[in-house]
């Protein structure tokens, strides 16, 4: 806010890992020489030109990158202003980007021996491109959720299973995403000689939130490349919902410095923000703490007790954010803005009719903020937004919302 | 400048017994009773009072420890209400050192120096933050330490000896030695290696070292007090707390003395190891 412009926005974190007063490493003693380990290690492979060759063989041949950059024409149609393509992450091996990281950091745990892998699940698609990778690396998976999220992401919780995963459910709290995550350290602090964490988001202690930006930004380095080829000039606006904020940072790190990029990261709005407690935006709502081991915007009360928030969307339903972001925030790098569980759900369904793809309740998030800004905009006004995700776990849930089917 | 934690170190070396530092939750069930069950534990023998600062997301913490968190905050704890229960035990109690233990968050919202401050005019000795690393010193440890107040730090396990200067470095009034990697509430496995494990932190620091996490019986207590400094006991006492209170979470006729007679019990424990160790 009174920070001064920097020069470049994609530069950070500092050593202390921090994007400005953001990140950190606020973690117990008992973690804090594994996340030294762990920085060093991720230090090393990122030089590595063989770890990046193994990322970019399984990116094709497993992932099934690149995802398409898809020019959605009838939704285009339908608004009426800016034109809107997908980058259609939706389509990765395990449904979302979500395996983007994962597998990053799977090949990470792979160079520094351990054999046990744990994570913290939301909407499950973390959880089950955690449960892939370690079933195709043969590691033992444990994958925390809370029982709220396991009760509403059914059809996950069974792929886990399949896959060979040990899913926990978590009761503590709200028994959502937040208290899966304190549950995971709690592991983690116990297992932590044989045990890597895979945190599923831009968030944690650093090194996670830049290395799991790293693992992600393919997003936004093919989507640049993709749009140059297909409209011969960067886009004007990028869009991205946000629950922890991976997806987001990941389409938006490559453009950071382009100035001309309008960016947009949408935040859950629930029942609306004006509801106390009834919603998952912690930047509109929320203010700085610290929190699973970064300092960032929080929803939380006066006495720095954090709440439990609401989303319709279990992966945006979490009361903070990654630091990368609220720094975005404060220096005026990205725009954000919320959607509402009804405005989601209304998006929902226009996309799966007008485009046939049934997207994930998190990038419906995003898509009702295309749908407001889009027919504001003239026709030559390209939009990417970051569609990363499908909807086949949400069908059941959409369906109780809207009454049956 | 010396702090009664410094003063009641001294005093009993001088007298080689090692410490009893009794933890429990401040507002666990309520205000009231929680001042009254602080002052018995004092009479009982506790030598250090730690006092939990109730916080939702305690992730270092096993489920008896998040409960009484969430027992305190359903009865309306904050931390101001926290260092007002400590102004409160002072008013007859000026001797008994108080070490306010929690995590970062409710600290930073309310404001480094504004809680500094608060915490001095309470009355608190020390302060342990468990999500505050050598790495965030600048945040609360460096400036508490010029306050005035001991910052005590855990070292762990997977403190190594490399690790272990920069762990110390900023570590005053004791060092607590937490037993095992994991969270409060697990057991210790093997009695034998803390002595090694004390050792060899003994090796780096003149600060005396208490050792905690997994301490639960008096026989617990006797064990660990002839190895070290101090014995910690924290879920034991919530436990016992936790059992007196009646099917809605109040407190009950038996809640102090519930307490009282445990913490009576586990400096029997700690007087005893001494004596095993002096022979
Ligand atoms: C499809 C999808 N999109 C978005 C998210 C939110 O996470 P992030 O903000 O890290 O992308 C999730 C989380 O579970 C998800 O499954």
């Amino acid at each position: 806010m009174n920070q001064q412009t920097p020069n470049s926005f994609s530069t950070g974190p500092d050593d202390h890992g921090r994007f400005g007063i953001f990140g950190g490493r606020f973690v117990a003693e008992t973690l804090m020489p594994l996340i030294l380990d762990l920085e060093a290690a991720y230090e090393q492979a990122k030089t590595d030109p063989a770890f990046h060759a193994e990322i970019a063989h399984l990116h094709t041949h497993y992932v099934g990158r690149p995802s398409p950059l898809y020019l959605a024409e009838r939704l285009t149609e339908h608004l009426g202003g800016a034109k809107v393509y997908f980058k259609r992450d939706e389509l990765n091996h395990t449904g979302a980007h979500k395996i983007n990281n994962v597998l990053g950091q799977i090949l990470l745990a792979r160079r520094m021996g351990k054999k046990r892998i744990i994570a913290e699940t939301g909407a499950g698609q973390h959880g089950v491109a955690t449960a892939t990778a370690c079933a195709k690396y043969g590691l033992e998976c444990v994958v925390y959720m809370g029982a709220v999220d396991v009760e509403r992401q059914k059809p996950n919780v069974f792929r886990m299973k399949m896959l060979g995963a040990t899913v926990v459910p978590v009761q503590s709290g709200a028994r959502t995403l937040k208290d899966a995550m304190n549950e995971a350290l709690r592991d983690w602090v116990t297992n932590v000689e044989n045990t890597f964490y895979c945190i599923g988001t831009a968030a944690g202690p650093h090194p996670y939130p830049a290395m799991v930006r790293d693992f992600q930004s393919i997003i936004g380095k093919e989507a640049k490349e993709q749009v140059l080829a297909a409209e011969g000039r960067l886009p004007d606006s990028i869009i991205a919902c946000i629950g922890g904020g991976s997806n987001a940072i990941g389409l938006f790190h490559p453009f950071l410095d382009d100035k001309s990029v309008a960016i947009y990261g949408v935040e859950a709005a629930g029942h609306g923000l004006n509801v106390e407690n009834g919603h998952a935006a912690s930047l509109a709502g929320g203010k700085p703490g610290v929190l699973h081991g970064n300092r960032t915007y929080l929803l939380m009360d006066d006495d720095g007790q954090i709440l439990e928030g609401h989303s319709i969307s279990a992966g945006l339903d979490y009361p903070g954010i990654g630091p990368e972001h609220a720094w975005l925030r404060d220096v005026g790098r990205v725009t954000y803005l919320s959607a509402t569980d009804k405005e989601a759900l209304a998006a929902f369904q226009l996309c799966s009719q007008l485009e046939g793809i049934i997207p994930a309740l998190e990038p419906a998030h995003a898509l009702a903020k295309v749908m407001e800004l889009a027919p504001k905009l003239p026709r030559d006004h390209v939009m990417v937004m970051n569609m990363c995700g499908r909807g086949d776990k949400d069908i059941f849930a959409v369906a109780e919302h809207l009454g049956g089917m | 400048m010396t702090t009664r934690i410094d003063r009641r170190f001294a005093a009993l070396a001088a007298e080689n017994r090692a410490a009893l530092v009794t933890y429990l939750m401040a507002g666990d069930p309520d205000p009231a009773t929680s001042l009254e069950v602080f002052h018995a534990m004092a009479k009982a023998g506790a030598d250090v009072l730690e006092i939990g600062m109730a916080f939702t997301d305690p992730m270092a913490d096993g489920p008896s420890i998040q409960a009484a968190g969430l027992r305190a905050l359903q009865a309306g704890m904050t931390l101001k209400k926290t260092l007002a229960l400590v102004a409160d035990f002072r008013k007859t109690d000026n001797d008994t050192p108080v070490v306010l233990m929690g995590y970062y968050n409710p600290i930073y919202v309310m404001g480094v120096d504004k809680f500094l401050a608060a915490a001095q005019e309470a009355g608190v000795d020390g302060l342990i933050v468990v999500d505050l690393p050598p790495e965030e010193d600048d945040e609360l440890c460096i400036p508490a330490l010029k306050a005035g107040l001991n910052f005590i730090r855990l070292a762990t396990p997977t403190t190594d000896d490399k690790r272990l200067p920069s762990v110390l470095n900023n570590t005053s009034g004791f060092v607590y030695y937490v037993s095992l990697t994991g969270i409060t509430g697990a057991a210790i496995a093997d009695y034998g290696k803390v002595g090694a494990a004390v050792g060899r932190i003994k090796g780096h620091t003149k600060l005396p070292v208490a050792v905690g996490f997994g301490v639960k019986t008096a026989d617990n207590a006797r064990q660990i007090a002839s190895q070290a400094d101090g014995v910690v006991v924290g879920t034991a006492l919530v436990d016992a707390l936790k059992k007196s209170l009646d099917a809605d979470n109040k407190a009950t006729a038996g809640t102090v003395e519930a307490v009282a007679s445990l913490v009576r019990e586990l400096a029997g424990g700690v007087s005893a190891g001494r004596k095993v160790a002096a022979e």
